[in-house]
């Protein structure tokens, strides 16, 4: 369903250029799930606004069911691809309400019962009738993420780009978001693409993961291998490491160039 | 009461209520707790008070909203009548906070590195010079692998843990006595959140400070803090020492450790909590 070939980005040019995304290969199957995990600003949200049409300096191939991606993207890719932005506060139109965050995706898309469907994305995320006309600033920064999937959820794309969806919840509401995302998928055979620093939440959500530092790919991997904890590249060796909490003679003992 | 055992913090009753078209909504209910030179976790429902607790703590409140409390005191100063004179003083110097959309808090139209350099020359005398190095070398101590370039660049050009990590490092500038972190390391990958970690943690336990950590992840905090708070509905529903958070009493509590999911463990769907109105009483 989705396919990057030799996918690199860079943010401008000569001397002061970054070379954000380099050489990065990866695929997923029609209602898959694929993980990118890997060090803070290695290039995986660079990675998923390549796909969704926001960075203009890509190079290499990047496929949308067996369709050529090229610079722009059409209002058909808008309704089947949706992404859900790392930071939902700068993602939310400051000045717009929740109601109308929600119903302008419907309106551009042409879709008809607008009422009844906000109603519905709201209650999907477990946000009450009471927050439809609350400003983004007048919520919690998890009651604005679940703000921001039910936005990408509303007009039911087939694709989803999530990236740290479930970062700022709590686990009892993530529990249920990532239940609510694995009943989509198998019930609209939905592709999903993400980005998590959670290593349990990727395990729990994806066959199949993808290792990042410093914009390359250092190690994929497929669940049962995350599972066994059994990496083979040092890298995600001491991420996973890592993953197992805090321990200061641990964290001494980390290398930051492997 | 300056002693090195004195409460840094002291919270009795905390409430904290804002106006909305539909109503008030109450976000802090009778909140109590008190802050050594220690960790102090605090986790729980979204929405369930955590990040207005703190900003109460500051003065930063938004204007709908109002803050009471018997008691709000830092290093015995009253913050509930304290004049805006005080309050400035007290969050410039003594108690910073790490907000919890970090990239939103840098001003957007000013390079990383001025903002750095120009917080570092409020609080100590030095040249433009030294200013640099010292901003160069507090991005290099949170782990930012090109410390050069992200000097130079603007918050929009940062990833998202990158401008976690830019936060962190202002923070620390004044050397306060209390940092408050709301969901300080939320975009970073679990090296570098641990890393940056540790560096709080020696300021803990090297200059006395006091740590109050805002997070959702149980296993950090448990691993991590040396007491935590759990909080649901605007209220402290339970407080246990940290490393005894998997033996916690409240049902809530139970039910979130319950909702993770495990890596060697999987399972089809994961178990999810069945919210008793009687924890929002
Ligand atoms: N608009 C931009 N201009 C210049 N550089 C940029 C821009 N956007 C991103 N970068 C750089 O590209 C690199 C990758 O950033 P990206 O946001 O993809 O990282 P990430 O893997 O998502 O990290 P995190 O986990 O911290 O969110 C970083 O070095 C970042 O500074
Ligand atoms: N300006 C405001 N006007 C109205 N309600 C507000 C305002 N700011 C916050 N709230 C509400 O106050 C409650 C507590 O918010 P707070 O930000 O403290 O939650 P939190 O525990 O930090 O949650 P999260 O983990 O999702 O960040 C929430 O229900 C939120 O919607
Ligand atoms: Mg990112
Ligand atoms: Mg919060």
């Amino acid at each position: 369903m989705i396919r990057a070939a030799g996918l690199d980005v860079r943010f401008g040019r000569g001397e002061g250029a970054v070379h954000a995304v380099r050489a990065v290969d990866f695929e997923v199957a029609p209602a898959g799930s694929i993980g990118l995990v890997g060090e803070s600003g290695s290039g995986k949200s660079t990675v998923l606004r390549a796909i969704a049409g926001l960075v203009d300096d890509w190079t290499g191939t990047l496929e949308i069911a067996g369709e050529p991606l090229g610079r722009s993207r059409s209002r058909q890719f808008r309704r089947e691809v949706q992404m859900v932005f790392q930071d939902p506060y700068g993602a939310l139109h400051p000045r717009h309400a929740v109601d109308r965050i929600l119903k302008e995706p419907l309106v551009i898309q042409g879709f008809d019962a607008r009422d009844r469907r906000v109603e519905a994305a709201l209650d999907e995320v477990g946000l009450d009738a009471s927050f439809r006309y609350r400003f983004p600033h007048q919520l919690s920064g998890g009651q604005r993420q679940r703000v921001a999937i039910a936005r990408a959820l509303i007009i039911e794309p087939r694709v989803l780009l999530l990236d740290e969806p479930t970062s700022a919840l709590d686990v009892s509401i993530q529990a249920e978001v990532l239940n609510l995302l694995q009943r989509l998928r198998r019930e609209r055979a939905l592709t999903y693409v993400l980005v998590s620093h959670n290593l349990a939440v990727v395990g729990h959500m994806c066959e199949h993961l993808v290792v990042m530092r410093d914009g390359d790919v250092v190690e994929s991997m497929d669940v049962a291998t995350l599972r066994r904890r059994s990496p083979t590249h040092p890298y995600t060796r001491q991420l996973f490491q890592a993953s197992l909490g805090y321990d200061a003679a641990v964290i001494a003992s980390f290398v930051d160039d492997l | 009461m300056t002693g090195a055992d004195a409460p840094l913090i002291e919270v009795e009753d905390l409430h904290v209520g804002f106006r909305t078209p539909k109503g008030m909504v109450e976000a802090v209910r009778g909140v109590g707790f008190t802050l050594g030179r220690e960790k102090l976790g605090i986790v729980g429902e979204s929405g369930s008070g955590k990040s207005q607790t703190g900003r109460a703590i500051l003065g930063l409140i938004a204007g709908n909203g109002a803050v009471r409390a018997r008691k709000l005191r830092f290093a015995g100063i009253d913050l509930v009548d304290a004049t805006p004179r005080t309050m400035r003083t007290i969050r410039g110097n003594r108690v910073s906070m790490v907000l919890q959309d970090p990239r939103y808090s840098l001003n957007p139209v000013m390079t990383v590195g001025r903002q750095i350099a120009e917080a570092f020359l409020v609080h100590h005398r030095a040249s433009r010079r030294q200013a640099k190095e010292r901003a160069l070398e507090m991005l290099r101590a949170v782990r930012i692998r090109d410390p050069e370039r992200v000097y130079r660049a603007y918050p929009h050009e940062l990833s998202g843990g990158m401008g976690q990590r830019v936060m962190i490092a202002m923070m620390m500038i004044p050397q306060p006595d209390v940092i408050i972190a709301d969901e300080p390391t939320s975009a970073l990958d679990v090296t570098v959140s641990l890393q940056v970690l540790a560096i709080l943690d020696d300021l803990v336990s090297s200059r006395g400070m006091g740590l109050i950590l805002i997070s959702h992840d149980l296993e950090l905090v448990a691993s991590f803090c040396d007491r935590v708070l759990i909080m649901y509905a605007g209220r402290v529903v339970e407080s246990c020492a940290a490393r005894d958070l998997s033996h916690a009493r409240h049902p809530y509590t139970q039910g979130l450790l319950r909702s993770l999911p495990k890596i060697d463990a999987p399972v089809e769907e994961l178990p999810t909590l069945q919210r008793d109105p009687s924890w929002a009483l």
